[in-house]
């Protein structure tokens, strides 16, 4: 068992000490999250603040301030663009040394893309947390800031569901590096995600904010289970049935999604295979 | 039963084609046409374990094509080929697990990771046993002499330091057959000659079957005792090199420096190739001009103050051997 997971094991912590080397982008990344974050609270702030918005929301403004900094600070997390090293080993024609390593093709990026994810927003995720869940309540912030999970069993599970919120999103972002090796560049289906993503996964705007009729559609879609119900779980707003309801969708998409992945990327390699590099 | 056995191995590639300019890009929106190109029609040669072939031929031959096929990154349209008994593309895994593969042009390291690293991570992702892994890297390390190299990050090598890393990588997990792909290009001469070095000592002593294509003759003349030749996807020659050499040119070589201004000679069987000045060069078949007759020959008749026989350099014969066989690059 252990002789088995060795390769994905290596590769998956080579590739997160090297993304872990890069300070400066860590750095200026926080620092634009901060700055979107910042926005997005005014905004929302002053949304809450009209006639009796408050009074029909189903969620608080302390909740949504406290889920756009969960989002901004676990943004790399979000599955809006594929792998750039499998995108420049596609452009490179190196896409082939990768044939000649004795791994599976589809969990050797799968690692690659959970590495690349999870070493980017370790950093982003902890610099966040240090300034708006402890510094702004020291400094007197505290209606600003990032809160505390709502109970024990709410932090348990959302443990739970941000583990499951990393293979999720590595198998969207697989989806899109597949996509990626098919059609040779990644230009067209970054831009074709990105905004997907942001939007259905709740970045952008809480999906508790959508309207009602359009609440279940977005609960049982993939994107929710990358941002939204993670963090509704961490905030108690959605709690029992509802919130392992959650975690069952979460299930469901990764499941769902890596088989799909399996399959093209078993068709694809096949291609590569018949008309070459 | 050879370790390596392929058998009218074919691979035809489609390529989109359009008409040249704007109206020929706006046409292949609506109407693709595609071309067939056959990069290999009918290739076959067997190998025994621990042999050591040059594959050699002009660009576009087909060389790359059959590595990648070898390897297992290609799926040929036709033909059989079996490695150690496996078929390359379908038992991929097992197989790719039992070779070791460079191509020249490419790094299989990790650019941002010291070379050790990178080491490291290879043995894991082929399962090295650890104790195996330290004793064959020391190995690699001590013949190659990397030991100073180790600890930089790869994108700091020069491309010589980093084609020793990168052979020394490929034969981490003790492979049987090495692919070599241009191994030696752009390297400098004493890279080259650590290259070629070290491709012998692992065929000699550790019984590596080694497959090396390359454009560089020197490599041929120093490491391969058969020559597979290569062109238009067919192959033309698979001969000792010496066979190779003596057949297709048994051409020599007489450089004469006269006391005075070169005069024209006119002997049957001997041509004039290149004069400057006082030094004349005369291309001559020995078979048909015995070397001591011609020397005596134009000594009795001139007065000369140097006189040297040699072969046509090994560049000239492949050239001309491809020129033979229409094998030219397209």
């Amino acid at each position: 068992m252990e002789a088995a997971l060795r390769p994905y094991l290596a590769t998956f912590s080579a590739r997160f000490q090297l993304m872990l080397q890069y300070r400066a982008a860590a750095l200026a990344g926080f620092a634009t999250q901060c700055w979107w974050g910042g926005i997005h609270i005014m905004v929302f702030a002053a949304f809450f603040a009209g006639a009796g918005a408050a009074a029909r929301s189903p969620i608080s403004l302390a909740q949504v301030i406290t889920y756009t900094w969960l989002a901004q600070g676990f943004l790399s997390l979000n599955p809006w663009s594929g792998d750039p090293d499998v995108a420049a080993k596609v452009r490179t024609g190196a896409v082939g040394y990768d044939r000649l390593r004795p791994v599976d093709a589809y969990d050797w990026w799968f690692v690659n893309a959970a590495a690349w994810m999870t070493a980017r927003a370790a950093p982003r995720a902890a610099l966040m947390f240090a300034m708006t869940a402890i510094l702004f309540p020291l400094a007197g912030l505290s209606a600003w800031a990032w809160a505390p999970p709502a109970d024990l069993a709410a932090a348990l599970m959302f443990t739970v569901s941000m583990l499951l919120v990393v293979l999720l999103s590595s198998s969207i972002v697989m989806l899109i590096n597949i996509c990626v090796a098919a059609t040779l560049t990644d230009r067209g289906v970054n831009s074709f995600v990105a905004p997907l993503a942001i939007l259905f996964s709740g970045n952008l705007i809480p999906l508790p904010l959508f309207p009602d009729w359009a609440r279940v559609a977005l609960f049982v879609q993939p994107f929710a289970g990358v941002v939204d119900i993670p963090f509704r779980i961490y905030l108690g707003q959605i709690t029992g049935w509802v919130a392992w309801a959650g975690l069952g969708v979460q299930v469901f998409w990764i499941v769902v999604l890596v088989g799909l992945g399996r399959l093209w990327m078993g068709r694809v390699m096949g291609r590569l295979q018949v008309q070459g590099g | 039963m050879p370790q390596i056995l392929v058998e009218g191995l074919a691979k035809t590639y489609r390529v989109a084609e359009r008409e040249p300019g704007a109206w020929g890009a706006v046409a292949g929106l609506f109407h693709r046409r595609w071309r067939t190109i056959e990069a290999l029609k009918g290739v076959g040669f067997a190998m025994e374990r621990g042999e050591l072939v040059g594959l050699i031929g002009p660009n576009g031959a087909g060389k790359s094509t059959t590595i990648k096929i070898l390897s297992g990154i290609l799926r040929p349209s036709a033909g059989r080929c079996e490695v150690d008994g496996l078929v390359p593309w379908v038992q991929r895994v097992k197989h790719v697990a039992r070779i070791g593969v460079v191509f020249g042009q490419r790094t299989q390291l990790w650019w941002d990771l010291p070379v050790i690293e990178g080491f490291d991570l290879l043995a894991a992702i082929y399962r090295v046993p650890p104790d195996r892994y330290r004793a064959t890297r020391d190995q690699m390390v001590g013949l190659m002499r990397l030991e100073r190299l180790l600890g930089q990050p790869v994108r700091q090598l020069s491309l010589g330091q980093r084609m020793r890393c990168e052979i020394a990588a490929a034969m981490l997990h003790d492979p049987s057959i090495l692919f070599l792909d241009e191994p030696t290009i752009g390297l400098d001469a004493p890279s080259k000659l650590a290259v070629r070095e070290f491709v012998a000592t692992l065929n000699r002593e550790r019984g590596v079957t080694v497959i090396l294509t390359t454009h560089d003759m020197h490599d041929i003349e120093a490491l391969a005792r058969r020559v597979v030749v290569i062109g238009n996807g067919t192959i033309l020659a698979d001969s000792p090199y010496e066979t190779l050499r003596a057949g297709v040119l048994a051409e020599r070589r007489l450089h004469v420096d006269f006391a005075a201004e070169a005069p024209a000679i006119d002997i049957p069987g001997v041509e004039e190739r290149a004069r400057d000045g006082r030094a004349l060069e005369l291309a001559f078949d020995p078979a048909v001009v015995a070397v001591p007759a011609l020397i005596a020959r134009i000594t009795a008749d001139h007065a000369v103050e140097d006189i040297r026989v040699d072969e046509p350099a090994i560049e000239e014969v492949i050239t001309r051997f491809y020129q033979l066989h229409g094998a030219e690059e397209a």
